[in-house]
C-alpha cells in the first residue's frame, strides 16, 4: 500500500514536472469559415486584417468580413480577376491592393481601379503578391517585379535585364522603408536596397539540389515562396525548409531538426526578430525563438490537434477542441493576439485563449 | 465666298491680335473664387489672371489690399481662426500661406499637380489640397509643412468642403472617372475622414461628368454639389429639351432620400455651367451660380424636399425646377465662386469676366451693389473672346457654351456622338485646347483647316443650333482659343533634362529601324507623324484605329502636348490609357512599329510621351 502510494506520488511528480516543462505557447479557439457560412469559396489564398475588418482573397473573389457579415468583390465590380492571390494594405491611405490572376486591383473605399498588362505598365497579368513601401506599390508577377509610383503613375519593371534575377517568376514580396525582398520561385531571394537602388540576390549555395550540404551556409533552397522582413531580420519560406538571415548569418529550419511540421512551406511571417509563424502543407506553426507549436486537424484522425515542441525536442500534445479549417496553410495575418489563417479548405479565425 | 474672305482676314490678323491682346492681359483680374472673413468684413478674392489675392472691405465696397501670389491662383480658404489664408497657385503646384493681418505671404507649401482649392481643418493642424492634374487630395501637416499623404480622389479633383460637424471632408472633380468606352459618365464625391485621414466613402454621382463646388449648411443638415449631366452617348440631334447637358445639383441631407439630382433648367431656358454653391445657415435656401448664364438661382429646400418626396428620378425633368427654384438673379459675366455672410443676408458673387463682385441681398434676392475690383475697362479682342468662350448665350435657349465641354479651357474627358448621323456613328474624343497654334487642321478627320472654321459655321450648325457669332465675335473667340497657353508639364525634370527611362523612350520615339534591324517605314515612325514643335505633322493617316462605325479610317494626327492628362485616347476615346493604344489597338503595327518592343520598352516610350 505504501509502495503503491509512492508510485502514484512519483508518477504525479513526473507528470507535474512534464507539464511544468511544457512551454507556454499560444492557444486558440478556432472559428472556421467556409462557403457554408458566408465565404465565396473555400480555397483561400490570402488574408489581411485591417482593424476590425478582415479581407480574404479566395478563388472566387475578394471577401470582406465586417460586423459579422461577409460581402464579396468580384470582376463584375471591377476586380481584375476572381482569383485573389495576395493582399497589401497601404497603412497611410487605408487603400487595399489585391494581387490577382488577371492583374492588380487598387481598392479604395469602394472604388476599384485595376491595372493589367494591357492597360498599364505592369509586367504581367499573373500577379502573385503585392507590397506597399511609401508611395510605391511593389508587385510580384510571373514575368518579374513591377513597381508603381502612385504619385507619378510611373512604372518600373525589374527582371533579368536589370537585376540579378535569373528566374522571373516572382512569387512573393515584402517591403520595408529600407529594403524590399522578393521570393523568386526557383531563383532564391532578391533584395532591393532603397537607399542605393541596387539589387542583390541570395541563393542556395547547393544550387537547385535538394541536398543540404552545409545546413546554415546560406539560403535553404532556390524555390522560395514567401519572405518576411521585420527588425532587419529576413525570414524566407521555401518548399524545402525555411531560413532566417540576420544580415550576417543564416539559420535554416528543417523538420528533422526543428518543430516545423513540414519543409513544404507556403508562407512565413515574422512577429519580431526571433518569433515567426509558418504556413505549411501540414499545418500552421509558431516558433518563439526556442519552442515550436503546431496547429492543425490531425493528419491521421482529422481531429483538432496542437503540439508543442521544446528546445530539447520533447513533443507534447495539448488538448484542444478546435483546429484550423485545414492543414494546408497558405497565408495568415494577425489581429491583436488573434490570428486569421487562409487554408485550402476555408478561412480560420484563431481566437487567443488566456 | 464671304465666309472664306472673313476667315482669311482672321487668319492673317491672328498673330497680331494675340500679341496685342497678350500685351494687355495683365490688366485683367478674372476673380474666380472668394472667401469671407467670419465677421463679414473682409472678402478675399482670387484674381486668376493677375496672379493676385485682392482684399475687399465689404463695408466700404473698396479694394483694401493687393497681395501678389504665384501663377494661376485658383482657390482661397481661411484657417478656422481666420488668421491665415491659403491660396493655391495652380501652375506652380504651391500653396501660398498668407498672414491675414499683415497680408504678407509667410510660407509656401508644396502640393500635388495643379492644386485648385484648399481646406484647413478646424484644429489648424492639417490642410487638404485638391489637385486637378494628379487627381488626388494632398494631406499636409501644417506644423511641418510636409505633405504626409495623397488620397486618391476623382479625376480632375478640384473642390473641397468640410461638413459642419467637422467629421467629413468632401472633394469633387471636374472630369468623370475613366470607365468603359461609351458608358455613362460616373463621378463621385470623395469623403475623407479627418481623424483617420483616409477616404471613408465615395458617394456615386451617376450620369455626371463635371462636378464643381460643394457646400454644406452650417447646421450640417444639407449638402449640395454643382454639376453637369452630359448627354454624350446620343447624337447631338436635339439641343432643345436638355438633350446636350442637364445643369443640375446633387443634394443630400435632411428630408431627402439619398442623393437627389436636382435640375436647374427650365423647359425653354437653361442655366449653364452650375459652378458655385452656398447654403443659408438655416439650410432653407441653396444658392447656385451658373457660370455660362450669368445667373444665380435660389432654391427653397423645403419645397425641394416636398417635391422630391412626391417625385422620384426627376433628374431630366425640365419642368421640375419651377417647384423649388424661387428666384433667378441676374449677375455679372461668368459668375464663379460665391460666398455667403454668416448671417446669410449677403451673398457675394465673383463675376469673373467683369472683374467685379456682385453683392446680393438675400432677403430681396437682387443685386444691391457691385464692387469694382479695379480691372481694365477696355475689352480687348482676347478678353471679348474669353467672354464668348465662357458664355452659353449663343447656344439655342442658352443651353451650353464652349466652356461646358472645354472645362477651364481644357477638355471634359468624354467621348461625344456629336453629329446627327445615327447612334454611335463617328464618336469622337474631346481634345485639349492648349497651345493650338501650329496644330491645324482641326477636328479628328482633319476637316476643319483652321480655327475660324472649327468655331464658326460648324459650331452654329452642329452644336448650338442657332445663329451664333457675328464676324467680330468669331474673330475674338478664335483669338482667345488660339492664345490658350501650354500648362507646365509635371513630368519634365526641373532642369529640362530627361530621366534615363525618358531618354530610352525618346530613342524609341525617334528610331528609324526596329529591333530586328529592319528599317521602319517613314509613316510608321513615331517621330514622323508626331513631328515638329507640337508633335503633329498636321496630316491625316489611317493608323488602323478606325472602327466600322467611323465614316473614314483617316484620322488627324493629334498634337501630343500634355498628352499624359488627356485620357482617353485615339480619335474615339477607345484606348483608356496610353498603353492601350499599342497593347490593344495596334495589332498590325499600323500605328507605329511597336510590337517588337518589350513591356519595359513600351513603358519607357510612355514615360517619354508624358514629358511632351
Amino acid at each position: 500500500m505504501k509502495s503503491a502510494a509512492r508510485v502514484v506520488a512519483v508518477v504525479l511528480a513526473l507528470s507535474a514536472l512534464m507539464l511544468a516543462a511544457t512551454p507556454d505557447m499560444p492557444k486558440f479557439r478556432w472559428e472556421n469559415f467556409t462557403t457554408a457560412n458566408g465565404l465565396p469559396n473555400d480555397h483561400v489564398f490570402c488574408v489581411l486584417v485591417d482593424g476590425k475588418r478582415v479581407w480574404a482573397g479566395t478563388e472566387d473573389g475578394l471577401a470582406k468580413y465586417e460586423d459579422g457579415k461577409w460581402s464579396v468583390i468580384r470582376p463584375s465590380d471591377g476586380l481584375a480577376h476572381r482569383a485573389v492571390l495576395g493582399l497589401a494594405l497601404d497603412k497611410k491611405t487605408g487603400d487595399l491592393w489585391a494581387a490577382t490572376m488577371g492583374g492588380v486591383s487598387h481598392i479604395s473605399s469602394g472604388r476599384i481601379d485595376s491595372y493589367t498588362q494591357l492597360n498599364s505598365g505592369v509586367a504581367n497579368d499573373v500577379v502573385y503578391n503585392v507590397a506597399i513601401q511609401g508611395d510605391f506599390v511593389w508587385i510580384a508577377t510571373a514575368a518579374g517585379a513591377s513597381r508603381l509610383n502612385t504619385k507619378t503613375g510611373q512604372w518600373n519593371l525589374f527582371n533579368e535585364r536589370n537585376t540579378p534575377m535569373y528566374e522571373i517568376w516572382t512569387y512573393a514580396v515584402t517591403a520595408a522603408p529600407d529594403k524590399v525582398y522578393y521570393a523568386v520561385w526557383g531563383g532564391g531571394v532578391l533584395e532591393y536596397d532603397v537607399a542605393t537602388e541596387r539589387w542583390k540576390d541570395y541563393n542556395d549555395p547547393d544550387g537547385e539540389t535538394e541536398l543540404v550540404v552545409f545546413k546554415d551556409q546560406g539560403l535553404i533552397h532556390e524555390i522560395t515562396t514567401s519572405v518576411s522582413y521585420v527588425n532587419k531580420i529576413l525570414w524566407v519560406a521555401t518548399y524545402f525548409g525555411d531560413s532566417r538571415y540576420d544580415g550576417r548569418n543564416w539559420h535554416n529550419f528543417l523538420t528533422k531538426d526543428s518543430g516545423l511540421p513540414s519543409n513544404f512551406t507556403n508562407a512565413v511571417k515574422a512577429v519580431d526578430a526571433n518569433r515567426a509563424w509558418f504556413g505549411t502543407d501540414k499545418g500552421l506553426a509558431y516558433y518563439d525563438g526556442t519552442n515550436w507549436s503546431v496547429y492543425r486537424p490531425s493528419l491521421e484522425t482529422g481531429k483538432p490537434e496542437m503540439t508543442v515542441r521544446d528546445a530539447d525536442g520533447n513533443v507534447t500534445n495539448i488538448s484542444v477542441e478546435t483546429a484550423p479549417a485545414h492543414n494546408y496553410v497558405l497565408n495568415f495575418d494577425f489581429q491583436g493576439d488573434d490570428i486569421w489563417v487562409a487554408t485550402a479548405k476555408g478561412l480560420s479565425h484563431g481566437i487567443r485563449q488566456k | 465666298m464671304k465666309i472664306r474672305l472673313i476667315f482669311v482676314a482672321v487668319l492673317a490678323l491672328l498673330p497680331a491680335l494675340i500679341a496685342s491682346s497678350n500685351s494687355n492681359s495683365d490688366k485683367y483680374l478674372s476673380p474666380g473664387e472668394l472667401a469671407l472673413s467670419p465677421d463679414g468684413r473682409w472678402l478675399y478674392v482670387v484674381c486668376e489672371r493677375s496672379d493676385e489675392l485682392r482684399v475687399v472691405d465689404t463695408q466700404s465696397g473698396r479694394v483694401a489690399g493687393v497681395i501678389a501670389v504665384g501663377h494661376g491662383p485658383r482657390g482661397v480658404s481661411l484657417s478656422a481662426d481666420a488668421q491665415q489664408l491659403y491660396v493655391t497657385s495652380s501652375w506652380t503646384d504651391r500653396i501660398e500661406v498668407i498672414d491675414a493681418a499683415t497680408r504678407k505671404v509667410v510660407r509656401e507649401l508644396t502640393a500635388g499637380s495643379e492644386p485648385i482649392s484648399t481646406l484647413p481643418d478646424r484644429t489648424g493642424s492639417t490642410l487638404y489640397v485638391a489637385n486637378r492634374v494628379s487627381n488626388d487630395v494632398s494631406v499636409i501637416d501644417l506644423k511641418t509643412g510636409d505633405e504626409i499623404k495623397r488620397l486618391t480622389a476623382g479625376r480632375g479633383t478640384s473642390y473641397l468642403a468640410g461638413s459642419a460637424d467637422g467629421k467629413s471632408v468632401y472633394a469633387t472633380h471636374v472630369y468623370p472617372n475613366l470607365g468603359a468606352q461609351r458608358a455613362p459618365p460616373e463621378s463621385e464625391i470623395t469623403v475623407i475622414d479627418p481623424v483617420s485621414q483616409r477616404v471613408s466613402d465615395r458617394i456615386r454621382l451617376h450620369n455626371i461628368g463635371g462636378v464643381f463646388h460643394i457646400a454644406t449648411s452650417a447646421d450640417g443638415k444639407l449638402t449640395a454639389v454643382a454639376q453637369l449631366r452630359p448627354k454624350n452617348l446620343i447624337p447631338l440631334a436635339h439641343v432643345e429639351h436638355g438633350w446636350v447637358f442637364g445643369n443640375s445639383l446633387s443634394v443630400f441631407g435632411e428630408g431627402l432620400a439619398g442623393v437627389v439630382q436636382v435640375p436647374l433648367d427650365e423647359l425653354e431656358r437653361y442655366f449653364a455651367l452650375p459652378y458655385g454653391v452656398a447654403i443659408s445657415p438655416d439650410h432653407s435656401r441653396i444658392y447656385v451660380s451658373s457660370a455660362g448664364s450669368d445667373m444665380v438661382s435660389v432654391i427653397d429646400r423645403a419645397r425641394l424636399a416636398t417635391f422630391a418626396r412626391k417625385n422620384t428620378n426627376f433628374a431630366n425633368d425640365l419642368s421640375a425646377s419651377s417647384n423649388y427654384v424661387v428666384a433667378r438673379i441676374s449677375v455679372g459675366k461668368n459668375p464663379r465662386g460665391i460666398a455667403l455672410s454668416s448671417d446669410g443676408k449677403r451673398l457675394y458673387v465673383a463675376n469673373r469676366m467683369d472683374d467685379t463682385i456682385g453683392v446680393i441681398d438675400t432677403q430681396r434676392n437682387s443685386v444691391v451693389s457691385t464692387i469694382d475690383l479695379g480691372g481694365a475697362k477696355e475689352v480687348t479682342p482676347i478678353r471679348k473672346g474669353e467672354q464668348i468662350f465662357n458664355t452659353a448665350k449663343y447656344g439655342f435657349q442658352g443651353h451650353f457654351g464652349c466652356a461646358n465641354c472645354h472645362i477651364d479651357g481644357t477638355f471634359d474627358g468624354m467621348e461625344w456622338d456629336l453629329e446627327p448621323d445615327g447612334f454611335g456613328i463617328d464618336v469622337v474624343d474631346n481634345r485639349l485646347l492648349e497651345d493650338l497654334s501650329g496644330t491645324e487642321p482641326f477636328k479628328w478627320n482633319g476637316g476643319n483647316p483652321n480655327m475660324p472654321t472649327e468655331c464658326g459655321p460648324r459650331t452654329e450648325k452642329y452644336f448650338y443650333r442657332s445663329q451664333s457669332y457675328n464676324d467680330q465675335e468669331l474673330t475674338d473667340l478664335v483669338t482667345f482659343v488660339m492664345a490658350q497657353p501650354f500648362r507646365p508639364n509635371r513630368y519634365r525634370l526641373p532642369n529640362g533634362e530627361l530621366t534615363p527611362a525618358q531618354e530610352r523612350g525618346n530613342a524609341i520615339f525617334e528610331r528609324t529601324v526596329d529591333k530586328g534591324g529592319k528599317p521602319i517605314a517613314e509613316r510608321n515612325q513615331c517621330a514622323y507623324c508626331h513631328s515638329g514643335p507640337k508633335y503633329t505633322i498636321r496630316q491625316s493617316f489611317d493608323v488602323g484605329s478606325g472602327k466600322p462605325t467611323d465614316r473614314s479610317p483617316l484620322v488627324d494626327t493629334p498634337q501630343l502636348n500634355n498628352v499624359h492628362m488627356t485620357a482617353p485616347y485615339l480619335h474615339d476615346g477607345s484606348a483608356r490609357t496610353l498603353e492601350e493604344i499599342w497593347t490593344v489597338y495596334n495589332p498590325k503595327d499600323t500605328h507605329g512599329r511597336t510590337n517588337d518592343l518589350t513591356k519595359d520598352e513600351l513603358n519607357d516610350l510612355i514615360e517619354y510621351l508624358r514629358t511632351l
